[in-house]
């Protein structure tokens, strides 16, 4: 069970798991051993707190046991961490990615050295995610951001090749930037409001009009976690870094990441410490529907598999944004939703993209061809991908968009609505090309002896699509109340939309 | 004149680092063990270890100081350091709760043993910090020799 003291281990066990792998490295199977047991142990501990919230129910845990102090200040001293609805969903959807992300790379990452760097480095990555959803404090929020960028900085250049190192400097120039907009944001909250906690910043900000300074700081973390969330115009960095990264690492960067550091933190900060102002919808609705033209519109010219799949990720965020920017209770819902099924299909395509470049050694559409005869569960599993991408009913993707395009159409945001079905036509669009390119037509001479992929890539591939198959019945009224409902809660509840 | 003199600078330097290195590792270990009492603490000090451990390295060359702290317990020391900082956290909570100083009531205020749990996270935080410091000038160093050679 999820009680106060076990928060913590969110953090703590992928933390210790990378360091003991460190430790560790020389004993055969240790890497692969951690990788696996600490994902899963989050991952369980993620489907816990699910189920043990109510509606509106938070835990609290309070960083180094300083109750007597705040009972004597009568303010909130020292870090907290809190579990609620948004944290719990969150949760499930990293942990779960990570998992399956960690079982695939048990066969994928044979094709490099040193994958105790590799484990060490996604379980540091991990850490740093977790701790971003389940902090209540700003710095401490900026602490983790940096960990799990920190990571996957390093991660992307793990290739050491030519285009990783440019991929990973130029992300890493991007990020940190970033990161320093962030900061100056968080410094300037800290002066207005002479606290850290986020809760505490909510009261006392909700007790005063708006001056210039909040504005500033508006601008400060939409540029800085859109930076994260590769939202257009701070998108330039992911096309390179997404697919510069080993398989497993591009589906955690694109699945979960630019969620987790970019999304998730948009909706927390905005919603429930600004309480949703009318600017910054508009805002993210409009920063939305370019992302989701400008992302699509470009992966339909793109021939690297692995690039059509980081744009096609920046032009997903543009749909979730543009839900969250609407604002309504059912814009929100869908807006998670899809956040949650953009996380299952976006991280089996790139799982998928790496099996093919596993078995045929090639990236490139051009060169591909006739796989689905060699390679059925990649095929079968790339399809259930791409259609749930594309949003064809009755895939998950279907539902989600569906509920966008719905709420746009019912807060009279038409010309919006109009422009979200276009671009769900050019996603299938350029999914049809990926899939006809890669999977049918002739088999290519140089493919007649490849091979299906090994076991626990297939294990991950086949659960995702299951996922991607049957993700909409999410939206049974019973099981939406427990998952997506309780975090549609936290955020229309403290922004009073 | 001993093999050690084949590399590194000349023998001013090494006569000199020769001299100073052990006072610079004294006093990172003190700002260390002092962390909880004056200014400074486990980063500071690491980071002057780590400087020591530069030093020799600069001065003598890479053999010396590769006999001394090696690339490879670098990262095991950097592991341990991380591994015994968030140990002393969980061990918290037995008593009350995540990093609770659970040594808090034991010693008198300003003395060196005092503070609880605290002085020891110093010492995690030092072996992190320094090894990780010199790990990184290890790295960068590994490059600049690899292009020197390129030239």
């Amino acid at each position: 069970m999820i009680t106060a003291s076990t928060i913590p281990l969110f953090v703590a066990l992928p933390l210790a798991g990378a360091f003991l792998t460190v430790l560790l490295k020389r004993i055969k199977g240790i890497p692969d051993t951690f990788g696996v047991m600490v994902t899963i142990g989050t991952f369980v501990m993620s489907v816990f707190a699910v189920i043990q919230l109510e509606i509106g129910q938070r835990i609290i845990c309070n960083i180094g046991n300083w109750g007597g102090f705040q009972e004597v200040l009568g303010k909130i001293v020292g870090i907290q961490l809190v579990v609620d609805g948004l944290t719990a969903f969150m949760l499930v959807v990293v942990n779960l990615i990570a998992f399956l992300v960690a079982v695939y790379s048990v066969n994928y990452m044979t094709r490099y050295t040193e994958k105790w760097q590799f484990y060490s480095l996604f379980l540091l990555m991990l850490a740093g995610m977790n701790g971003v959803l389940i902090t209540g404090d700003m710095f401490n929020l900026f602490v983790f951001v940096e960990i799990a960028s920190i990571a996957s900085y390093a991660l992307v250049a793990f290739g050491t090749g030519k285009r990783e190192l440019e991929a990973s400097f130029k992300y890493a120039v991007m990020g940190s930037i970033a990161s320093l907009l962030i900061l100056l944001g968080v410094i300037l909250l800290y002066s207005n409001t002479g606290t850290l906690n986020m809760a505490d910043m909510t009261r006392i900000l909700a007790g005063r009009d708006h001056p210039a300074l909040l504005y500033f700081v508006f601008a400060l973390f939409l540029a800085g976690f859109g930076l994260k969330a590769a939202l257009v115009p701070f998108h330039a960095w992911l096309p390179d870094a997404h697919p510069s990264a080993p398989a497993p690492i591009s589906a955690m960067l694109s699945g979960v990441l630019i969620k987790a550091l970019g999304v998730y933190v948009i909706a927390r900060v905005f919603y429930n410490l600004f309480g949703f102002p009318h600017e910054v919808s508009l805002i993210l609705m409009t920063l939305g529907a370019i992302s989701m033209g400008v992302g699509a519109l470009v992966a339909l010219r793109q021939w690297d598999l692995k690039r059509l799949l980081a744009y096609s990720s920046i032009s997903q965020v543009g749909f979730i944004m543009l839900g969250l920017g609407i604002g309504t209770p059912l814009a929100i819902l869908g807006a998670l939703f899809h956040l949650f099924n953009h996380s299952m299909f976006k991280s089996l395509l790139f799982l998928d993209s790496g099996a093919i470049e596993y078995a045929a050694h090639t990236r490139d559409l051009k060169e591909m061809g006739g796989l689905a005869k060699k390679m059925p569960i990649t095929n079968g599993s790339t399809i259930i991908g791409a259609m749930s991408l594309a949003g064809i009913p009755p895939f998950a993707g279907f539902w989600s968009k569906l509920i966008i395009i719905v709420a746009a159409v019912q807060a009279s945001h038409m010309k919006l609505a109009a422009w979200a079905v276009l671009m769900s036509i050019v996603t299938i669009a350029y999914v049809l090309k990926a899939v006809r390119f890669a999977f049918l037509g002739e088999l290519k001479k140089q493919f007649a002896n490849i091979t299906e992929v090994p076991a626990f890539m297939r294990v991950s591939l086949i659960i995702l699509a299951l996922v991607c198959l049957f993700g909409g019945l999410l939206l049974i009224p019973d099981l939406r109340n427990g998952f997506l409902g309780q975090a549609v809660e936290v955020l229309t509840r403290v922004s009073g939309v | 004149m001993s093999k050690e003199h084949d590399r590194g600078m000349t023998i001013i330097v090494k006569t000199v680092t020769r001299l100073t290195v052990g006072l610079i590792f004294l006093y990172g270990i003190y700002i260390i063990l002092h962390g909880h009492l004056t200014p400074g603490g486990g980063f500071a000090g690491g980071v002057i270890v780590a400087l020591s451990f530069i030093n020799v390295d600069l001065a003598f060359g890479g053999k010396v100081s590769d006999r001394i702290f090696s690339k490879g317990s670098t990262s095991v020391i950097e592991a341990l350091g991380g591994v015994m900082f968030l140990a002393l956290a969980l061990l918290g909570l037995q008593w009350g709760g995540f990093f609770d100083n659970f040594l808090h009531p034991d010693g008198e205020p300003g003395m060196l043993i005092s503070a609880g749990i605290i002085p020891l996270e110093n010492i995690a935080i030092s072996l992190k910090v320094g090894a990780g410091l010199f790990a990184i000038f290890l790295t960068l160093i590994t490059l600049q020799k690899f292009e020197s050679e390129k030239k």
